[in-house]
């Protein structure tokens, strides 16, 4: 199947909706969700549409009913900012905590939110190991023998016909699988971008989010990108 | 229209200035003169080199000159900067010199009358001090200016927000006497017409009196522009007075016979450069205008190949580096070159000195932007301009007939009444806003009086006047952050001066394209030792996306090869002569007016008129009525015929690439729903072509083409579409959603690009009806997508669809089909960009 991510010889499965699952633990796996994102630039006077928020969680949420986990792990940047909980509208905190309830929870420490707020409900955690495969936010530089990250924002373009397509994506190569951003208002890092290369190496392999379905695609023939 | 003073009354010193100089004053410099001693607002009208800006100018002169010094101002005791003295209050002094604004669309046509009216000035020893204040001024001048202003300054619309947006500008303007807006057809066309024709309402509530003289090319429809110049009043129109100056001589305006047949297809002209080249080395000097950046670059490189004599030819298109435009515009002004080959960014006044001859290569697509163009050939008034004109396929043959009658009928393209955008309006709020308070009730009175704006309801001000404090949702979580804020007497002022400062690095309307350097360096291992190579100029972001590493592609003159991006830089080696690989081809700018089209149209219909064409192109209109059919004008001819398995549909609306670009995805929509299996189609300026698996002759055309398509259909495909992306992107940098720049952060394009493409897909799905949407549906309907001029296209054709069913292609039809594979297909097909990518990965894998 081609939304088949193999890691460390676990199966796992990449979503469309940009979230990564893993059947045999029941866990699913998300990344940089960057919530209050837009309050964040709206306290700088930069009036983005505050709906960032519930457009990311009506989607972590659809996904949570399509996939049915029993654990759910955030990779870190789940929050924009320090200040992000205070801004979250009641009926936010509301859902959050409705999510956090009803599954074993994990906020993986990320670089935007260090400290991730305590009274959301779910644990916190620098680093979470499942059998042979860490989480943590940021990937670590060099060899990997199973590491699940965010933190890059992978996204990748493909050209046809004149016309190229940029979406999101995973990245992977047997080793290592980087997750897309989930936010709504998360932007992307081209995968051939120098970022990116200490991370993998041989056959690296993207699977770009579509509408319906993950593509997976050889990294070999994605578009060069203009960045 | 005849002078009522003679030029006796000139002042004596004005008069023993036309006598050194061997001229007489023109009748319409001496009617200006006369208008202004009434006081009166006036639009005057007059082909290039009517001295018409002088005109403009003369009565300011003449009133300064009589006018009794100013006691000088004394200089500031310290310097203030930006925002940090908020109770800083001016000692009380003489008014403000400044006399007369000159607002002009080009910063270097500003410069350029600057130094122009230097000359009489000095000669005629008048203390009038005359300065440009433009993006290039440096700050130290451009804060004298605001504290000391001279008495005329030259400036563009962007700058005049600028200032008018400064706690100065009451004072800078409160004795402004006279507003000159050159090149004003030019303008008002364009948000920035938006945004001057509130600057103009702004100026008048601070200098009442204030008389505005607009100063244009003939056009068609002066009135818009008479009325563009005058604060309206609701119910009632005002219009400015109108004075023409005289028509010079006609142009002689010939269309390359040549000796080649007329290509079927393309926009290059390629069979003509030689004839070309033989008309440029007969000249003294020539401009050689094209449509198009490429297009410019393909001729300017095939010149130089044919260039036997060694005629200095140079190029010039706005994105090469402006130290290069500098150096071809010096080197012209002095007599140095034979041959310009430039796009529009000559369009517009500056002078050239002796152009004797024109040639436009590729149709001119409006009379008016021909007339502006031939206007460039020999600025004297009484010796006609010599034009030639390359059309480069047969259906620009027709396009040139019909531009060369109405050139020579005195004929121009309407002018269209803009309908003020919101987005420039929300910038206007907050540029007031930073000014000083404002109270709502006022700002609502004064913008009216613009006419873009006159009909702008109360509710839609509101609207937008909330979008500038909180955003404008209707979720409102925003207010705590608000950037204005009201105050006790009901009048809103900016929250903090940080909100003023962020105006100020924001403003202006002109979106550009993003645009990437181009960096030359001999060879990529150089480049990786470090070894800077030199900047070329600025390139389309969307054009080098489509290249590989290895493309070789025109730019500058040169074939280069495309090499890798680094730091936001396009890194690019010589490719030496080859012929480059990437064709950079998007077909004319400038979609065809609706007054050409008609006559086309008219052309085509009648036969009597096809022997003006040469033998190859009325022999092909010959067979056309002998195999299909020759549409009468008011008639939409629809062929339908079988081709390699496929069935075809082509139509020739004449109605411009951008209205049949949205004919085309609209149809497609229909032939989807009506099972037809449509694959793809491709648009030109006079046909649309679509293909389909299902057979296209079995359908009902009348059906097909219903106006009713503008509805739902239109909706639907807009939700899609990833234009109106674009325009909402600019939208929301004008309305101040997106910056532009902060200080220290320069975003590339591509990331505003990005984040723009993700606040679009979410305020879609959450508020469709929020404020930016509106102005981003607005803007696609009469920009990329014409929506009024389909409109309009659709109306005209109902019940006078003639359908064709052929058992082979028509001669007609073939311009259009020869486009196929050379044009990008439309279609919105990106899930299926992204399975076939990843269905070609499986297929190498199996094979």
């Amino acid at each position: 199947m081609s939304a088949a991510i193999d890691l460390a010889g676990e199966a796992l499965v990449a979503d469309h909706s940009g979230a990564l699952f893993w059947p045999q633990l029941e866990t699913l796996i998300v990344a940089d969700l960057h919530l209050e994102k837009g309050s964040a630039f709206a306290a700088r006077g930069q009036f983005l549409p505050p709906y960032d928020t519930s457009a990311t969680l009506e989607r972590l949420d659809e996904a949570i009913a399509r996939l049915r986990p029993a654990r759910v792990i955030a990779l870190g940047d789940s929050f924009h900012d320090r200040a992000a909980a205070e801004r979250l509208a009641l009926e936010t905190i509301e859902t959050i905590r409705r999510l956090t309830s009803a599954h074993e929870w994990i906020w993986i420490c990320g670089n935007h939110d260090p400290e991730p707020p305590s009274d959301l409900g779910g644990r916190i955690a620098e680093t979470l190991a499942l059998g042979a495969v860490v989480f943590r936010h940021e990937p670590t530089a060099g060899r990997a023998a199973g590491e699940i990250a965010g933190h890059l924002h992978p996204c990748a373009s493909v050209r046809r016909r004149g016309r190229s397509v940029r979406r999101r994506c995973f990245i992977a190569d047997g080793a290592r699988a980087i997750l897309p951003a989930f936010g709504a208002y998360a932007g992307g890092l081209d995968v051939r971008d120098a970022a990116f290369a200490p991370y993998f190496r041989g056959s690296v392999t993207v699977w770009m989010l579509g509408r319906e379905r993950v593509y997976r695609i050889a990294r070999s023939r994605l578009a060069e990108a203009a960045e | 229209m005849e002078a009522r003073l003679p030029a006796t009354m000139l002042p004596p010193v004005f008069a023993r200035w036309f006598e050194s100089r061997g001229w007489r004053p023109r009748a319409h410099q001496m009617a200006m003169i006369e208008a202004a001693e009434r006081g009166a607002s006036v639009l005057l009208t007059a082909p290039t080199g009517g001295g018409k800006t002088l005109a403009g100018f003369l009565p300011s002169l003449i009133e300064l000159a009589a006018r009794p010094a100013l006691k000088k101002r004394p200089a500031p005791a310290i310097a203030r900067t930006g925002d940090r003295l908020e109770s800083w209050k001016p000692a009380p002094r003489p008014g403000s010199p400044l006399h007369t604004l000159y607002i002009s669309p080009l910063k270097a046509l500003a410069v350029d009358v600057a130094r122009n009216l230097g000359d009489p000035v000095k000669e005629m020893g008048l203390p009038i001090a005359i300065e440009t204040r433009t993006g290039d001024t440096p700050v130290h001048r451009r804060q004298r200016q605001k504290m000391a202003p001279p008495e005329m300054l030259l400036t563009t619309p962007e700058q005049l927000a600028l200032l008018l947006a400064s706690r100065e500008a009451e004072e800078m303007f409160s004795g402004l006497k006279t507003v000159v807006l050159d090149e004003l057809h030019a303008l008002v066309t364009s948000k920035r017409g938006d945004l001057l024709a509130l600057d103009l309402a702004r100026l008048t509530a601070l200098a009442p009196g204030l008389r505005r003289v607009g100063l244009s090319a003939t056009v068609a429809d002066p009135d818009s522009l008479r009325r563009y110049l005058m604060p309206q009043t609701a119910g009632k129109e005002t219009l400015s007075e109108l004075i023409v100056g005289a028509k010079g001589a006609d142009p002689a305006l010939t269309i390359l016979a040549s000796q080649e047949r007329v290509p079927w297809a393309g926009h290059s002209a390629r069979h003509a450069y030689g004839e070309i080249y033989a008309a440029i080395a007969q000249a003294k000097t020539a401009l050689v205008f094209v449509n198009t950046r490429s297009q410019a670059e393909i001729i300017f490189r095939s010149l130089w190949h044919l260039n036997e004599l060694n005629l200095p030819i140079a190029l010039h298109h706005g994105s090469l580096d402006v130290a290069q435009r500098r150096k071809v515009e010096a080197a012209m002004a002095a007599g140095r070159l034979r041959a310009v080959v430039a796009t529009s960014t000559l369009d517009l006044g500056i002078d050239w000195g002796d152009v004797d001859l024109v040639i436009q290569v590729g149709a001119p697509k409006g009379c008016s932007r021909l007339h502006q163009r031939i206007g460039r050939a020999n600025h004297r008034l009484d010796e006609p301009s010599r034009a030639l004109l390359v059309p480069a396929n047969r259906f620009e043959v027709m396009e040139c007939v019909a531009a060369r009658d109405a050139v020579s009928e005195g004929v121009l393209d309407g002018e269209t009444n803009r309908k003020g955008a919101r987005d420039v309006l929300a910038q206007h709020v907050l540029g007031v806003a930073s000014a000083g308070p404002f109270h709502p009730d006022d700002l609502y009175t004064e913008i009216k009086s613009a006419a873009p704006y006159a009909h702008y309801t109360r509710e839609t001000f509101d609207r937008v006047v909330d979008f500038v404090a909180t955003g404008g949702y209707a979720l409102r979580t925003y207010e705590r952050f608000a950037r204005l804020r009201k105050m006790p007497d009901g009048r809103l002022r900016v929250a903090s001066p940080h909100v003023a400062q962020r105006y100020r690095l924001n403003v202006g309307t002109i979106v550009e394209a993003p645009l990437l350097k181009v960096r030359l360096v001999r060879s990529m291992d150089t480049r990786r030792a470090g070894v800077g190579g030199r900047i070329l100029g600025q390139i389309e972001e969307y054009f080098i996306e489509q290249l590989a590493p290895g493309d070789t592609f025109l730019f500058s003159g040169k074939t280069l090869r495309f090499e890798a991006m680094q730091e936001a830089e396009v890194v690019v080696t010589p490719a030496g002569d080859e012929p480059p690989m990437v064709p950079s081809f998007q077909g004319g700018k400038f979609p065809l007016s609706t007054y050409l089209a008609d006559r086309v149209r008219r052309m085509v219909a009648d036969e009597g008129s096809w022997r003006r064409f040469p033998p190859d192109v009325a022999e092909w209109l010959r067979i056309q009525a002998w195999r299909s059919r020759i549409p009468e004008p008011d008639q939409l001819l629809v062929e339908t015929f079988p081709r390699a398995k496929k069935s075809y549909l082509v139509c020739y609306p004449f109605d411009g690439r951008l209205a049949h670009q949205s004919l085309g995805m609209l149809v497609t929509r229909r032939l989807e729903r009506m099972r037809m299996r449509p694959l793809g189609f491709v648009a030109s300026e006079y046909a649309l072509a679509v293909w389909a698996l299902g057979d296209l002759a079995k359908i009902d055309m009348a059906a097909l083409f219903d106006e009713d398509m503008l509805g739902d259909d239109l909706d639907a495909w807009l939700a899609e579409s990833n234009l109106l992306k674009r325009t909402f992107r600019n939208c929301a940098v004008i309305a101040g959603l997106i910056e532009r720049r902060f200080p220290g952060q320069e975003k590339s394009g591509r990331q505003v690009n990005f984040s723009s493409d993700l606040i679009y897909d979410v305020l879609r799905q959450h508020e469709p009806n929020h404020i930016l949407l509106e102005a981003a549906n607005e803007d696609a309907a009469t920009g990329l997508l014409d929506i009024a001029r389909l409109g309009a296209l659709l109306r005209r054709v109902k019940g006078r669809i003639v359908t064709v069913n052929l058992p082979r292609v028509s001669p007609l039809a073939v311009p259009v089909m020869l486009e196929i594979g050379k044009e990008p297909i439309y279609g919105e097909a990106n899930e299926e960009i992204l399975a076939e990518a990843a269905d070609g990965l499986i297929s190498e894998a199996m094979a």
